[in-house]
């Protein structure tokens, strides 16, 4: 029963967070354990293809490998591992249930389950190995300036592999990751990991062969009711995991993230990987996030043109190879962080009580619990934190971050080039003092950092006349405002996919500015809470966000707390207002999502209908010039707005049309977005 | 067997013991003498039943024959001798006099413990530690009257301020001594208990029954907040054996009696109950049914609950007891069960009537070899799978297995050392067993002869599935040997700086493997953040089998050299290997009981109604919390 959409101006759904209302000063008081980000220490980085440029490739592919292993467990032969999979209680069981429930006989569904295992395993070889690191240090060598990696962090990962069973979480911005994940542990002569892939490298046949050799296994996008998928995937996983025979690797965040803004972690893998050790089937299991950042994102436009609509190409081997044009571009650098092991025992301590599964057998799978799923929800968000801490900042993100605030200020023809140089050297100071883990070259002048960043770039930026405009490759092509509209929007979600990666070093300070003028506090964990499919900002830590935002605000001079106020400096009005810029086009989008709800939406309106709908909307809004931010198109932003809507109570689904119940949380947001004309 | 050994050789010498202890008494105690008029008269009364009252072993005053501050008797314990070699000293038992020449290498290897670094104990309790007796006057005149001998000497309430966790010896050692009870009266019968009870709730006094004394639970400490006179209720005493009903095979016992001295009177007529815990050299009948316990050979016998058939139980309410001897009743909730397990919490078990059996034509000891833990564990589960456990079936782990080794004495001929590297060789070498994870399981079989032998073929064919070698008669009998001395290693160990204990737990079956390991590894963890600078033994065995699981026994130590407060992290990581195994299935105790060292996971344990229904139980019998030791609950 959808209800007509209402309108009522109000703040009702601020008063939610009252009960945690505190006075500020008590909020701050505990300010002094708050640790000073830049006191963070990490590790040095080393340049792995630079011994790659000195030595023989081929040398280094059938150099003798010998891993250091897991209580010297030797891996396992990949049909052993099928037959413990098949031959495992727990698989018995659910076999037995299904063949119960459908009526199949018990053989007919073991051999489904021997299928979908055949369908799944990886098969990792050696042989192949070898021929991947050859190639892969042939192709890194022509993309990357440099692959560097902290030397302390795989130091620390072979440890790790020796103690417990370990699984690998790296970052997901790139089809290349899992490559280079299993690229570096050869060269490090670490254990390979087995990788959870997507099935949609399956439809690439050699490729899908090759990469199953690799150590890659397969899983279905969606198997959601399928018990006997869920089974035989859990206990193949658990298997591996248990016995120690390999590093499981897999995304936390789902799939790639098209925006370079970590994900909301998906926890289905991350539920079975702690299994073995709730249950007490290992002491304990090693999580080691490892945070890649590119330089230059090979699918950069790709992203960007899938954002806007323009559908992916399906995964295709031919496909591949047309993709080879990219091989004569240069990518910069790439560096890969392995964070410090966190130990899932530790996590756990004092949160989880193992002992509610003492009392089934620990074969029947059982849906976990609300205490579970919190834990291992809290988990993933802690783990996806750390990736992105260790995520390694290069200039440019900062210049895209300028570049898109200026672009969006007005109509100017750019920025000069020495005042931009000048911002990002300010840029530069602030963001270090927010911990952020910048690699900005110091032995360059600044100029010299800037000029050679944007060359890197120079398919998003143009300078004319000294001064530099984003600006598509070629303006002329467009027919239709339309077209020119979307060929500008390609670039400016390319740019912010850029500035999205520095978001998380500025996202709490920058809700704190966007709340400062109203009840801050209130106001603060309204915008959290709305922003909370948008960014990741941990379930429950409010108050803990709160007091680092104004522990950093306050470090820098920015703002002044006394009594039950926070000010602003004389001088922090230019951090303030950078920062608010950073949050503006997030809340720009969702207020316009929400005035299409308001104006446009219908009580038919589908989810599938929902993005294009959306999408014109955006469009017409823009051409019109009522809209400044031609990144709003991007469907993702619409997607989480839509779902915090959702969340939030203000948009209702039923039977897959989306309604809407009351509307006072869509105008709901503090007064200075109010203000701010649509 | 220790039992079999302490019965034999040194008769002529305890009796003379006793004699001298009689004398000695005469001389120095003026209240025993008429006690011991009284108690005569009292003995009198069942004289005409009482089968055998002689060749006690326990005497009142237990400081004549054991230590003070450590295990068992004065006159055995482990030692290193002038030439830096370990020696077991006494005639007790079979190891006694001997002397170990690996045990000092294992020592070092294990523990990093240096014979140069010694920390030995206070040699003498100084009565100026123990605080004066807080005596209730008016209840120590009613008393005198009665005639029940008592006593407040210092030494003697020191003794019965204990049991043996190692936090109480540890105290002990560096001559420390915290709430001690006020007075120790000795009961000699039954209605010496009735009486004394009854002064206590008259003058409302805590009394604390004592067994044997050899609690690992806290379950002897006095409350430190308890305000009233706090009176041991020593059993000792009563330690006949009342009658014996050979067709129905039961005999009635007073609780106070020892389990040597049970197993060995009863020999005498040619039966035995073949309830045996490691501790029945000292622990007593009443304190089994106090506290639940466990023999190693129950697989045959049963444990305690299979084997009492009666219980008579002073309360602060009256006597507790059933009306008749039949095998099994249908009468509501079994009263038993309120009382096994009460742990002294209820009243004082003062008579028992239990099974007994003929005493076994054949005795049969063995061991098998296993190439890894896990394959003994399987092993074991087939086993409890096809009923067919011996008396004894039990598994030690490979840090186990070289503990027993380092025990092993110095051997006399070249022969037998030949043939222990011959088999060393066959097992490693030729077998392919790795030194460092084969384990071995000790068997007891007992029975008539060709049906031990039959049966020790069905259990070996069983290990032969698993990877198992037999190994020996030898192994296995020293296997049950180190049990009894273990205790005595403690304290040699808490010379050299080393500090250990040993829990249990049950588990269900398939467990028993993630316990054992997460266990180990959670004490090693905690000794590690918790500052300890050597490397602690962990180790485990599983001692018994039961349709649908096994109770396993924790053994754990380390050096405390750095330490600033060794009993504290200690305390600590013992909390936390016992968190770790209720995290796993464990149960809380298989045996032991809970006393106040695991009181506060009793709740969690039994569940909140569980807990109101013990509680009103308390409250009903003993509303004055007369005995007040605080146990359990």
């Amino acid at each position: 029963m959808a209800s007509k959409p209402t309108v009522k101006w109000g703040f009702n759904l601020a008063i939610l967070f009252c009960d945690i209302f505190s006075p500020i000063q008590s909020l701050l008081s505990n300010r002094h354990f708050q640790r000073d980000p830049m006191l963070k220490k990490r590790d040095d980085f080393e340049d792995v293809l630079e011994e790659r440029r000195n030595s023989s490739d081929l040398r280094y592919a059938l150099r003798c490998y010998t891993p250091v292993l897991y209580k010297g467990v030797p891996p396992c032969k990949s049909s052993m591992l099928k037959s413990m999979v098949l031959q495992s209680d727990q698989l018995h069981y659910v076999i037995s249930q299904v063949s119960k429930e459908t009526g199949r006989k018990t053989d007919e569904v073991q051999e489904e389950a021997s299928a979908i295992l055949d369908e799944m395993a990886h098969c990792q070889q050696l042989s192949t190995v070898r021929f991947f690191a050859f190639t892969l240090s042939k192709v890194f060598k022509s993309l990357f300036r440099s692959i560097c990696v902290n030397e302390e962090g795989i130091q620390r990962l072979q440890q790790a592999i020796q103690e417990h069973p370990v699984v690998l979480l790296p970052s997901h911005r790139s089809y290349m990751d899992f490559l280079l994940m299993s690229y570096l542990l050869y060269t490090y002569d670490l254990t390979l990991p087995v990788i959870a892939a997507g099935m949609d490298f399956m439809g690439m046949k050699f490729v899908g062969e090759m990469l199953r050799m690799s150590g890659a296994f397969f899983i279905r996008r969606s198997f959601g009711g399928d018990k006997l998928y869920w089974a035989v995937f859990s206990e193949y996983v658990k298997t591996m995991l248990k016995n120690g025979f390999a590093p499981v690797e897999f995304f936390l965040e789902g799939t790639r993230s098209r925006t370079s803004k970590s994900l909301t972690p998906k926890l289905g893998l991350l539920n079975i990987a702690m299994d073995p050790f709730l249950k007490g089937e290992v002491f304990d299991v090693s999580v080691v996030p490892v945070s890649i950042s590119y330089e230059r994102i090979l699918e950069e436009t790709l992203y960007a043109r899938e954002l806007l609509g323009i559908p992916k190409p399906k995964e295709s081997t031919s496909g591949l190879f047309k993709a080879r044009k990219v091989l004569s571009e240069d990518y910069g650098s790439i560096h890969v962080y392995f964070g410090q092991p966190v130990s899932v025992r530790s996590l756990a301590e004092g949160r989880v009580n193992r002992r509610q599964f003492n009392l089934v057998p620990r074969h029947i799978p059982g849906k976990p619990g609300e205490d579970i799923h919190s834990f291992v929800n809290d988990s993933a968000y802690k783990l996806v934190r750390a990736q992105e801490e260790n995520m390694v900042l290069k200039p440019w993100v900062l210049l895209a971050s300028l570049l898109l605030q200026n672009q969006a200020a007005g109509p100017k023809e750019g920025l000069p080039l020495d005042e931009l140089t000048a911002q990002a050297v300010w840029l530069r100071d602030l963001s270090r003092q927010y911990g952020a883990f910048l690699h900005w070259p110091d032995q360059m002048t600044p100029s010299e950092v800037v000029s050679s960043s944007l060359s890197l770039h120079r398919g998003l930026v143009r300078i004319c006349e000294g001064k530099v405009q984003l600006a598509p490759e070629d303006p002329h092509s467009a027919a239709t405002p339309e077209e020119k509209l979307l060929n500008q929007a390609v670039i400016v979600l390319s740019c912010a996919s850029y500035r999205n990666q520095a978001l998380h070093v500025f996202l709490r300070p920058a809700l704190l500015a966007s709340a400062i003028h109203t009840e801050v506090f209130n106001s603060f964990s309204f915008l959290r809470n709305m922003f909370s499919n948008e960014f990741i900002l941990c379930p429950g830590a409010t108050v803990q966000d709160f007091e680092e935002a104004s522990y950093l605000l306050v470090k820098t001079g920015a703002v002044q707390v006394s009594q039950q106020e926070v000010v602003v400096t004389e001088g922090g009005h230019r951090t303030l207002a950078f920062l608010i810029a950073m949050l503006d086009p997030f809340l720009q989008g969702y207020q316009v999502v929400c005035r299409f709800l308001c104006e446009e939406a219908t009580e038919t309106l589908t989810e599938k209908q929902f993005i294009p709908a959306v999408r014109k909307f955006i469009i017409k809004h823009l051409l019109a010039g009522g809209l400044r931010y031609a990144e709003v198109l991007s469907s993702d932003l619409q997607k989480n707005s839509l779902a915090a809507f959702l969340r939030l109570g203000a948009v209702q689904k039923i039977k897959g049309y989306v309604g809407f119940d009351h509307l006072e949380c869509l105008v709901g947001p503090p007064s200075r977005a109010q203000n701010t004309t649509l | 067997m220790a039992s079999n050994s302490s019965g034999g050789g040194s008769d002529r010498q305890r009796i003379a013991q006793q004699r001298l202890r009689i004398i000695a008494g005469h001389l120095r105690r003026p209240v025993d003498v008429d006690s011991t008029i009284l108690a005569a008269e009292c003995k009198a009364q069942d004289s005409k039943t009482d089968v055998s009252s002689e060749g006690k072993t326990v005497p009142r005053r237990r400081q004549e024959i054991m230590k003070w501050n450590g295990w068992g008797y004065s006159d055995t314990k482990f030692l290193f001798n002038k030439k830096g070699q370990a020696e077991f000293t006494g005639k007790r038992y079979k190891l006694s006099g001997m002397i170990m020449p690996a045990l000092k290498d294992w020592l070092e290897d294990t523990f990093g413990t240096n014979l140069q670094h010694k920390s030995p104990a206070t040699p003498i309790l100084t009565s100026s530690a123990v605080q004066p007796p807080t005596l209730n006057e008016a209840f120590v005149e009613e008393l005198k009257s009665t005639g029940i001998p008592f006593s407040h000497d210092a030494e003697d309430r020191v003794f019965r301020a204990h049991g043996h966790c190692l936090h109480e010896i540890f105290a002990l050692r560096e001559g420390k001594v915290g709430r001690v009870p006020d007075l120790v009266v000795w009961p000699n019968c039954h209605n010496d208990v009735v009486r004394i009870v009854e002064l206590a709730c008259k003058h409302n006094v805590c009394l604390i029954p004592y067994g044997g004394g050899t609690s690992v639970s806290s379950g002897l400490e006095c409350p430190p907040e308890e305000t009233r006179s706090i009176v041991s209720l020593d059993t000792s005493q009563m330690s006949r054996i009342l009658w014996i009903d050979e067709k129905n095979l039961t005999a009635h016992m007073e609780a106070g009696i020892v389990g040597q001295d049970l197993e060995r009177l009863l020999n005498e007529s040619g039966y035995c109950t073949g309830h045996e815990p490691d501790s029945m050299e000292f622990s007593s009948l009443g304190g089994w049914v106090a506290t639940r316990a466990s023999g190693m050979k129950k697989n045959i016998y049963g444990n305690i609950e299979d084997l009492v058939i009666r219980v008579k139980m002073v309360t602060p309410q009256g006597v507790i007891e059933k009306s008749c001897l039949g095998p099994r009743m249908s009468t509501g909730p079994d009263i038993h069960h309120f009382i096994m397990g009460s742990e002294g919490t209820l009243g004082v078990v003062t008579e028992v009537t239990m099974k007994i059996r003929p005493m076994p034509e054949y005795q049969k000891y063995g061991s098998v070899v296993f190439p890894n833990f896990e394959q003994g564990v399987a092993c074991l589960r087939e086993v409890a799978k096809q009923r067919c456990a011996p008396a004894s079936i039990r598994l030690m782990d490979n840090e186990q297995f070289k503990f027993g080794h380092a025990l092993k004495p110095q051997v006399s001929s070249m022969f037998t050392s030949f043939l222990d590297g011959l088999k060393t060789f066959y097992i490693t070498k030729f077998k392919g067993f790795d030194p460092n994870c084969l384990c071995v399981a000790t068997l007891l079989f007992e029975g008539h002869r060709e049906k031990v032998l039959q049966h020790e073929k069905q259990v070996y064919d069983i290990a032969a599935q698993f990877g198992g070698l037999a190994a020996g008669e030898d192994n296995g009998q020293r296997g049950y040997m180190l049990t009894f001395v273990i205790a005595y290693l403690r304290d040699l160990g808490m010379d050299y700086y080393v500090i250990g204990e040993s829990f249990e737990t049950s588990v269900p079956w398939d467990r028993v493997l993630d316990i054992c390991r997460n266990v180990k590894l959670r004490i090693i963890q905690e000794c590690k953040d918790k500052g300890v600078q050597f490397q602690p033994l962990a180790s485990c065995r599983a001692t018994q089998t039961y349709d649908s699981g096994a109770c396993v026994y924790f053994y754990f130590a380390f050096n405390y050299r750095g330490l600033s407060d060794p009993v504290h992290v200690f305390e600590e990581v013992e909390h936390a290997a016992r968190e770790e195994i209720l995290a796993n299935g464990g149960s809380l105790s298989h045996h032991h009981g809970v006393g106040k060292l695991r009181k506060e996971w009793m709740r969690e344990a039994v569940s909140n109604v569980g807990m109101g229904m013990l509680k009103s139980v308390k409250d009903y019998v003993d509303p004055n919390n007369i005995f007040g030791n605080r146990n359990l609950l």
